[in-house]
């Protein structure tokens, strides 16, 4: 098993601030869009984003919410664990907003459908995007595209693109590994 | 990634204390989904669930059927009063007759103790065991538990007592087991009687005395007094079962602290506790049929996922 840094500390931050900018551009005060981390992992991109958005671009308020998919995952029985769910943390009304779905690693695409028939069980949004930061374009399953993307990577099947955090696992760093 | 231990949910003496805590974390996501607008989840679309009572049941076999339809299994219902069993069919010919039917998941009730485990030998699907006989409820004492750690926090080192019918209650045992896995202390409480003679081999001791064991207790899990299982004269009258067993608000009040009072239902109002005590604010009789659908919903998610 070998291992590259694909994005140091540095670039994720840049990269975060860029994705910031282009959220911004397109929603301005957040009003009438709201963020959707989906667990585990696109929770922290969530709460990076919201963080930078409103102490170095004056966003008053932005509505952020956790979404577990486990449920309405299409892998049920099909390989050998039990599927184990995380926390769901919506606490406003999606109906006839702009909802920006948000993960870390897009692949199959298999997880942002299941999440787009997750959202749905809490109103129905008037637009649906999808931010992620790495984006492993060429592997995909379902025709799913990002609207806003970090860095777009071509990583071969048997390679697995790690995204680590300060906040869990004690720094920012992009890891490329090759099984 | 943990899973259950078990293949089916057939008493609690078969889990482990693991399986009790996955169940209730399950549990605790599916209350989320049941709150919301819509509160239907799709991981069960091709699982088939036939729910075969051979016993009445009202709050059950609806709480299952709702937990199977929120999980989107297909559900096919059966109950012993309209079927072949009366014709004489036996209950291996009646379930695999069913099972025929590509059906993977049985939730059983059954008068006699054991139907469970013995079906379990002999059918290829995935049993929850939904009562049977004076054996075991798993699902009812998972609820009651789980009702406990959300009303106060956590199970371990709570007091428990079960007051009533412990002689004919398969309540009662399953709750017995699932406590004391997670570290409470458990007594029973009830004429003499309805209390089975080997019951301190379980552990757990006996007081006759009400108002003994109100002060002893967080909370006091109120049984019925099942007159269908009684086939002898256990006391001489309800009217005085009632003023020793019954727990009235006066009593309630003049405890030394406030205590949790559960019931499984059917409530017998006036008899084991009256109206004023089951819709008090110290009743958490109520939760507990909502934590019914979401244990329900969490017992057939993790045994399904078993089933390859």
């Amino acid at each position: 098993m070998s291992q590259k840094v694909l994005l140091s500390s540095k670039e994720i931050n840049i990269i975060l601030h860029r994705l910031a900018c282009q959220l911004l551009e397109n929603h301005l005060d957040f009003s009438d869009t709201v963020l959707i981390g989906i667990q585990p992992r696109g929770t922290f991109v969530a709460e990076r984003l919201t963080k930078i958005l409103q102490e170095e671009y004056n966003v008053k308020h932005i509505d952020v919410g956790f979404l577990d998919i486990t449920f309405y995952r299409d892998d049920f029985r099909r390989g050998d664990k039990t599927l184990e769910a995380t926390q769901t943390k919506i606490d406003f009304l999606v109906e006839d907003k702009k909802v920006v779905l948000i993960d870390d690693v897009l692949y199959t695409g298999r997880s942002i459908r299941a999440a787009l028939t997750a959202i749905q069980s809490f109103g129905r949004p008037s637009e649906i995007e999808l931010l992620t930061l790495i984006d492993r374009r060429f592997s995909r399953h379902l025709p799913i595209q990002p609207n806003y993307k970090g860095r777009q990577v071509d990583a071969i099947n048997n390679e697995r693109v790690k995204v680590m955090w300060k906040e869990n696992d004690g720094k920012d760093v992009i890891y490329l590994i090759n099984k | 990634m943990s899973e259950l231990s078990v293949k089916h949910l057939l008493g609690i003496k078969y889990l482990n204390e693991k399986d009790i805590q996955l169940i209730f974390e399950t549990a605790d996501h599916f209350k989320e989904v049941i709150n919301r607008s819509i509160k239907k989840v799709p991981s069960l679309r091709d699982i088939t669930i036939a729910n075969i009572f051979f016993e009445d049941s009202t709050r059950t076999k609806l709480s299952f059927e709702l937990a199977e339809k929120r999980l989107s299994a297909d559900v096919i219902n059966f109950s012993a009063g309209q079927s072949s069993v009366k014709k004489g069919e036996t209950l291996i010919d009646t379930v695999n007759n069913i099972l025929s039917m590509k059906v993977d998941m049985v939730v059983m009730r059954h008068p006699n103790p054991g139907a469970g485990i013995f079906l379990s030998k002999h059918v290829n699907a995935s049993i929850v065991n939904a009562g049977d006989g004076a054996h075991e409820h798993p699902t009812q004492a998972l609820l009651d538990s789980f009702s406990i750690r959300e009303k106060l926090g956590d199970v371990a080192a709570k007091k428990v007592v079960i007051v009533g019918d412990i002689l004919h209650s398969r309540v009662a045992l399953s709750n017995i087991f699932a406590l004391q896995l997670q570290g409470a202390e458990v007594k029973v409480c009830g004429p003499r009687t309805l209390i089975p003679k080997h019951i301190d081999s379980l552990g757990v001791e006996v007081e006759t005395n009400l108002r003994k064991a109100l002060n002893w207790c967080d909370v006091a899990n109120m049984l019925r007094i099942q007159n269908e299982r009684l086939d002898i004269s256990y006391f001489p009258t309800t009217r005085e079962y009632t003023q020793q067993f019954g727990v009235n608000k006066a009593l309630l009040d003049s405890l030394d602290k406030e205590i949790v009072i559960m019931h499984p239902g059917p409530i017998n109002r006036g008899v084991e506790i009256t109206s004023d005590v089951a819709d008090s604010k110290q009743s958490i009789i109520l939760d507990q049929v909502e934590n019914g659908v979401a244990i329900r919903m969490a017992v057939i998610y993790l045994l399904a996922s078993k089933i390859k």
